[in-house]
């Protein structure tokens, strides 16, 4: 029945040799291959809780009287997506879980894209011939923070609202052109004539999920036409690949992580509370509310604001904020052409042009690491300046010592970050055994007096002996061996 | 393709079932098999509790305990039949370079540049006309579909609206009411001393570019100056111990919304910038370039607070054409 299936699919697509070659694609068993997953699982979260929250969420600025059964917000004036946002969590059934676990599963996605953007950097597995699909993620990771920032947004409560005011005037500090961008994206000078809220809401739910979905389909297809790196290993060259096989083995881990991902993000949107909207209140221009903070992918951005001077330049009936342009526009901007062309700034630098499947150590490429360890320091560090306002509270210290000490802790930071890593790499590199397990010491006392420590004998499973690999077989089971070349039994060349 | 690797050359053997690549990686299967099952009938059990909490309309952390343990189980069972039973390898699959023949390559390059390059050397013409369309093209397409976004900002409004003053100037004009954002009139005793108020021209109540914060600094007798400390320049511009400044912030255009009574500081809850009230809310500390521009006010015959112009300069942050 399957068989003559699949004959009448392969009559007409031909699909039986390139289809035996994808289900014996081969994945690496390791765990940090898994850290992408976890950003794929955590969008088909995202895209599912979306389209549930579009059937309730309505994107108007259109103001209307509060009648849900949030008692306390009843009979005031709000705006329709506020209005709604608040209905679709307490009056559509399942819709805080939904709505919440919507916003758990953006900042997973956020998370995740950047650990594995890490794993990926610090064991070179971007190099050669793998660029593309590093410029391909690093764009979906760029397009991740914006839809962020644009679904925060919908909401069109105190505090997102204040997002999207901030937002409006790094737009507008842009030379030149700052102000007519800003009035064509909001319709007017802010806070515009009640655009924003749907445009935002298209940009969120169609243009860049489209684009993302593009891309993913692009970072998989180089991913299987390209195949998996590994880490080097017993039977491992860079001329194969050594692992499970797509079908049946990692299909059925991954469908299993792929609910595993989801337990987690909707577990998270039933009983840790993000986003509580109902008790900020309506947005207004002219309210504020104190300690303010964004999602967390955002925080580099405002830490950077925070800590920058008070420099505008001013001439020739001219303004320049060089306080929002540089730390909002300029900086940014200049991390992600960092990361986008890193492949290619180490390529150059090192004179490598050769193909890499097999990965590294990160200590073994100690300047590589080392300038990893770096960034992640200066993300950090302008990261935690985003708080600078909680961190005087919490130990009682003046606002102001706070804000200098992060003025000089984020471009300080990251230059002793550098050496500390090239150091540890360097110590690392001559260590004897690292990462393997240690034996037990025998301490003998010899007639003298003397101690001496001996190792011991390795024990039985110290170190398990693996197989050599063998292409993945056809999985029949037959005493007949001419059963094997009959029509009909599939057969691969490859 | 497999020129590289003459072992996988023709049909593949059939592995038979003892094959050790083909072995669980656990040793005793029955049991994991058993571990797995249970896994999937707790998971099975959890997705028929969230229906069932969802029938009776439980709270929240009902549906998401019932989903989590549902997905966690199939989850766990799957993931563990998986890893634990099926095929474990190691497998092997090899790889192949990706760049082309030479020939391939040389005759791909000559399919571009040789009949490309004809072309162009024939219609030369044509082609020329073709970009100069395309681009005449893409600013036809562009210039309504941006130019239909908004209107431009400008310093003075056309009667089309296809401009927009407000990034300039606001809606204050000399004898505009103070009024609250519920329209009510603001009397020169409304305020306790150190009480702050937003207002705004009456009319343009709750608008952004408008919004203004009153402070009542000092309690002045007939005779006083109008306020303690009057910058050079703005002596006159607070009345009888008040003084309104605009409330967008300089830095980002938030609020400013903390009053500090103490020490007579305006706060941005945002990014910390710190304004002195009492010398025309300089910065003194934070990100903000320039004080909050300040709204002369003066007080009527019937003790209501109007503004006595408008604001000498734009408000909010910075932006290219400010000048």
């Amino acid at each position: 029945m399957i068989d003559s299936s699949l004959n009448w699919v392969d009559d007409r697509l031909g699909v039986a040799k390139g289809g035996r070659t994808f289900l014996d694609k081969i994945f690496p068993d390791h765990w940090s291959f898994m850290l992408g997953e976890i950003a794929l699982y955590s969008f088909v979260v995202l895209l599912g809780t979306g389209v549930f929250l579009t059937l309730y969420y309505v994107p108007s600025a259109h103001e209307v009287v509060y009648h849900g059964s949030y008692v306390p917000l009843q009979g005031q004036k709000v705006s329709e997506a506020y209005s709604s946002t608040v209905g679709l969590s307490f009056d559509v059934r399942s819709g805080l879980l939904m709505r919440q676990a919507h916003h758990w599963a953006a900042d997973i996605f956020l998370g995740a894209i950047a650990v594995h953007m890490a794993r990926v950097f610090f064991t070179g597995a971007f190099r050669k011939p793998r660029e593309f699909n590093w410029i391909v993620g690093t764009l979906m990771l760029i397009l991740g923070i914006v839809n962020g920032f644009l679904g925060y947004s919908l909401p069109d409560d105190l505090v997102s609202g204040t997002g999207i005011r901030i937002a409006y005037s790094i737009i507008e500090s842009i030379p030149l052109v700052g102000s007519y961008l800003g009035f064509f994206l909001f319709g007017g000078n802010y806070p515009g004539n009640g655009v924003i809220i749907p445009r935002f809401f298209i940009i969120h739910v169609l243009i860049v999920p489209a684009i993302l979905v593009g891309l993913l389909a692009a970072h998989l297809g180089l991913l299987v036409k390209q195949k998996h790196t590994q880490f080097p290993g017993k039977g491992k060259t860079e001329h194969n690949v050594v692992g499970s096989p797509m079908f049946p083995t990692f299909i059925a881990k991954t469908t299993g992580f792929l609910f595993m991902a989801s337990a987690v993000m909707f577990g998270l949107g039933g009983f840790a509370q993000i986003n509580p909207i109902w008790q900020f209140g309506q947005y207004e221009p002219y309210q504020i509310s104190y300690a303010v903070q964004p999602d967390w992918y955002m925080g580099w951005l405002d830490g950077a604001l925070r800590i920058m001077p008070s420099w505008e330049w001013v001439g020739w009936g001219h303004t320049i904020p060089l306080e929002v342009f540089l730390p909002a526009v300029v900086f940014p901007g200049l991390i992600f052409n960092i990361l986008i062309v890193w492949p290619f700034i180490e390529s150059v630098w090192t004179k490598d042009r050769a193909y890499h499947n097999l990965l590294d150590r990160p200590r073994d490429r100690p300047k590589r690491t080392a300038a990893g360890a770096a960034m992640l320091t200066l993300l950090f560090a302008v990261f935690f300046a985003s708080s600078t306002d909680v961190m005087a509270n919490f130990f009682q210290l003046p606002l102001m010592d706070v804000l200098w000490f992060f003025r000089f802790f984020v471009p300080l930071a990251p230059i002793v970050a550098y050496f500390v890593a090239f150091k540890i790499c360097h110590e690392m590199i001559g260590a004897e055994g690292l990462g393997k397990r240690k034996r037990a010491l025998v301490v003998s006392r010899s007639a003298e007096g003397e101690y001496s420590t001996t190792s011991s004998e390795p024990r039985p499973g110290d170190s398990h002996e693996e197989l050599d690999a063998i292409p993945v077989p056809t999985f029949i089971d037959t005493t007949d061996p001419e059963l094997a070349t009959v029509a009909g039994v599939r057969r691969v060349i490859r | 393709m497999s020129d590289n690797n003459p072992r996988l050359e023709g049909p593949l053997p059939p592995a038979a079932l003892d094959d050790p690549h083909l072995q669980p990686a656990t040793k005793n299967p029955d049991r994991m098999q058993a571990l797995a099952a249970l896994a999937i009938v707790i998971g099975m059990a959890g997705f028929i509790g969230f229906i069932w909490v969802y029938w009776i309309n439980a709270s929240t952390q009902w549906e998401a305990a019932m989903l989590t343990v549902g997905m966690a189980g199939l989850g766990i069972g799957t993931i563990a039949w998986g890893k634990y039973l099926m095929p474990q390898g190691p497998f092997v699959e090899e790889r192949h370079d990706f760049h082309s023949t030479d020939d391939e390559r040389t005759a791909f390059n000559a399919a571009i540049t040789g009949r490309g390059g004809l072309e162009v050397k024939r219609r030369g013409l044509l082609l020329s006309l073709f970009a100069v369309g395309g681009g005449i093209m893409t600013l036809a397409l562009v210039v309504p579909g941006i130019g239909s976004l908004g209107p431009k900002p400008a310093k003075s409004e056309d009667p089309h609206g296809s401009t927009d003053e407000s990034l300039f100037t606001t809606n204050w004009r000399k004898g505009s009411k103070l009024v609250t954002v519920d329209g009510r009139q603001v009397q020169v005793d409304d305020l306790n001393l150190g009480g702050v108020l937003t207002v705004f021209p009456q009319g343009y109540e709750g608008s952004s570019p408008d919004q203004v914060i009153l402070i009542r600094l000092a309690m002045l007798g007939p005779g006083d100056p109008p306020y303690p400390i009057a910058p050079p320049g703005h002596t006159e511009w607070g009345v009888q111990g008040y003084v309104a400044y605009s409330k967008l912030c300089t830095h980002l255009g938030c609020p400013v919304g903390l009053y500090q009574e103490q020490t007579q500081q305006l706060v941005c809850p945002c990014h910390q910038s710190i304004f002195n009230v009492n010398s025309g809310a300089v910065p003194e500390f934070g990100p903000a370039p320039r004080p909050l521009p300040q709204l002369p006010i003066t007080v009527d015959a019937t003790g209501q607070m109007r503004a006595n112009g408008n604001f000498d300069q734009a408000v909010g942050p910075g932006f290219w054409e400010r000048p």
